[in-house]
């Protein structure tokens, strides 16, 4: 048994970290420290659920404490934080990146100045992902949405350029767009429903005959989470605000915030709430594979290496979405597969793009070349994380998208699993320019007296790629059911499939 | 005429700020004291205090208020009101829970002092929103000063 005392725990030490980071600003090393240790924190906490959690099990925690008065009338009244599978999974995913991305950091943010203020809005923003993922209650999965975009508007914008501040204002305006969708569905949900719990809410519904005001929540819930997630029609302002980030934080925001504050939410109130409607399931299909074909075509002219990655992310979260569309048991694992093996590999590209622009300054692929000799880590990594993108087996990502197309062929339909064939093969071929003309060629003149990152950069580095050659081994029989499987069950529970 | 009028508005507003100000100070401390009894509480509360600070700079112009609360020390501040909020929150896992209130658990209604924790989160909240609110206004006031002088 695990005491359920942990599970506030999770927002509880980030937020702490960031407090007391800004308190402790003028010690020197102490802003590293905290950040790396309240990530490290929270993710030591997350294993320790994966070990610990039996098969099939639930906490629930009241906050508060409040005994006769949590519930009334029948209605729970109370904040509920639920940790199930899929949230572990997901808490796993999140802290893993998170505490890697603080300790690439420590090197890499000393190209800026007020490092502090770098590491507070981190962990805010981890706060604000673990909120999300831990919450059972609808408006406060709300409040923590806005805690962990708030912190990544400014992150955007930590550089103050011109460019970054006009990318941060977009991302501002498109993602307060996003909030006020979502806070109207919550709205429209309370009213039709009386409480704010998720489980409840997702009772109460299934009783009753749908009432037209639902369809009006699933447009208001997929426009808003679905410009959090940034899947196609809504991704306009991701290619501008990914890259203008500092790397750690690109790293972040494509790796983990997106799935978690769009993603992560998307499914969780689809499927978790309003128990997986087949409309919703064939437009999840049609916008995953919309998002995958035209990101990745997007992507293949793109010669900035970060915003080329971006377009690259709203490709691959198409993948997972379309996974989840399909919504049997195999298109479930798929879906969560690649969510976690995206979460690796995007990072790790975003990682190897800040040491690319920290050793030579530049982020422009034309004015790079044979990079090889002078950065061995950061070319190698590079090139095993485009092999884990691109699907080339044995490699992680290999493995995930099979089984999202063998579940898009299970279920008949040929044509989302050719697209998803051919965005891969369109992927591949822009890693290939990639690879091309950062790391293979005649050395530069001015590029002669680059040399390799500094040692914490590149441990990181070396252990994402690790995790991108071996990602496979996470659906070995001993190894996924302790972690894989008790999320597919939490989602394939739902239908009943 | 003393160097204090060289800046600001004019007498009759410089004169009134001074009577109201402290009023307005302690209004705000009422209201965030009163936050479990009647309307309001730490966030409005500390925004009102912060106005109080706020009122300064605007009758005597510049950095008045800088000298009594400097934009340093806003960040203290609100940090450790932050620090506070969340360490009465840990506190209760001791007890029973996250945000357990386990000073005062049942409360008397009317009672100034009836309601456990919730007066002292919200003089955290207020510490946090006071202070938070007044360093945007000094950050504003700086980058204003900062573009004239580009000019």
């Amino acid at each position: 048994m695990i005491s359920e005392n942990i599970i506030p725990l999770f927002v509880a030490i980030p937020l702490a970290g960031a407090f007391l980071t800004v308190l402790f600003k003028r010690i020197k090393g102490i802003p590293d420290t905290l950040g790396v240790m309240a990530s490290a924190g929270a993710f030591a906490l997350s294993i320790l659920f994966v070990l610990k959690m039996e098969i099939g099990q639930r906490i629930i925690y009241n906050v508060g404490n409040w005994g006769g008065f949590q519930e009334v009338l029948g209605k729970i009244v109370g904040i509920q934080l639920v940790v199930d599978g899929l949230t572990t999974f997901m808490l796993v995913t999140v802290n893993l990146i998170a505490f890697l991305v603080a300790v690439y950091s420590i090197s890499y943010m000393t190209r800026y100045t007020e490092k502090w203020q770098f590491y507070s809005l981190f962990l805010l923003m981890l706060a604000g992902m673990n909120g999300v993922l831990i919450t059972g209650d609808m408006f406060n999965l709300f409040v923590f949405v806005e805690i962990a975009s708030l912190a990544s508007y400014a992150l955007v914008a930590f550089g103050t350029e011109k460019r970054e501040l006009e990318a941060s204002f977009k991302y501002a305006v498109m993602g307060g767009i996003a909030s006020l969708l979502i806070l109207l569905g919550v709205i429209f949900l309370y009213s039709n429903t009386g409480t704010l719990n998720m489980g409840n809410m997702a009772k109460i519904l299934d009783s009753s005959e749908e009432p037209v005001l639902i369809y009006l929540v699933f447009g208001l819930f997929l426009a808003g989470f679905g410009l959090k997630a940034a899947i196609i029609p809504f991704h306009a302002w991701l290619p501008d605000a990914h890259p203008s980030a500092p790397a750690p934080i690109s790293a972040m925001l494509s790796g983990v915030l997106i799935k978690a504050l769009g993603v992560y939410t998307l499914v969780r109130v689809f499927y978790c709430v309003f128990g997986f409607p087949e409309q919703v399931s064939s437009i999840f299909m049609t916008l995953g594979a919309l998002s995958m074909i035209i990101a990745v075509l997007l992507a293949l002219k793109q010669w900035d290496m970060k915003r080329l990655l971006a377009y690259h992310s709203i490709s691959q979260i198409g993948y997972i979405i379309l996974g989840f569309g399909i919504g049997s048991h195999l298109g479930i694992m798929g879906g969560l597969l690649h969510l976690f093996n995206h979460s690796v590999f995007k990072s790790l590209l975003f990682l190897n793009a800040g040491s690319l622009e920290y050793a030579t300054g530049t982020r422009n692929l034309k004015e790079m070349g044979g990079l090889t000799k002078q950065m061995p880590v950061t070319s190698w990594t590079t090139l095993s994380a485009s092999m884990s993108i691109s699907g080339v087996p044995p490699f992680a990502g290999f493995w995930s998208k099979l089984i999202i197309i063998l579940a898009c062929i299970e279920r008949g339909l040929w044509f989302y699993a050719i697209i998803a064939v051919l965005a891969s093969i369109l992927t591949l071929a822009s890693f290939m320019k990639v690879t091309r003309y950062a790391f293979l060629g005649d050395i530069r003149k001015k590029l002669r007296n680059v040399v390799e990152v500094p040692v914490p950069m590149r441990i990181v580095m070396i252990i994402l790629a690790i995790m991108c050659i071996f990602g496979g081994v996470l659906l070995l029989p001993g190894v996924r059911q302790g972690f894989l499987d008790q999320a597919v069950e939490v989602l394939s529970g739902v239908r009943g499939v | 005429m003393s160097k204090e009028h060289e800046h600001g508005m004019t007498v009759i507003v410089k004169t009134v700020t001074r009577l109201t100000v402290g009023l307005i100070f302690l209004y705000g401390i009422y209201i965030i004291l009163h936050g479990h009894l009647t309307p309001g509480g730490g966030f409005a509360g500390g925004v009102i205090i912060a106005l109080s600070f706020m009122n300064l700079d605007l009758a005597f112009g510049g950095s008045v208020s800088a000298k009594v609360f400097s934009k340093g020390s806003t960040g203290v501040v609100e940090a450790l009101g932050a620090v506070m909020f969340l360490a009465l929150a840990l506190i209760g896992l001791r007890y029973g829970g996250f945000f357990d209130n386990f000073l005062h658990p049942d409360g008397d209604p009317g009672q100034l002092v009836s309601a456990g924790i919730i007066p002292l989160e919200n003089i955290a909240i207020s510490l946090k929103v006071g202070a938070g609110l007044f360093g945007i206004f000094l950050t504003l006031i700086v980058l204003q000063k900062f573009e004239s002088e580009k000019k």
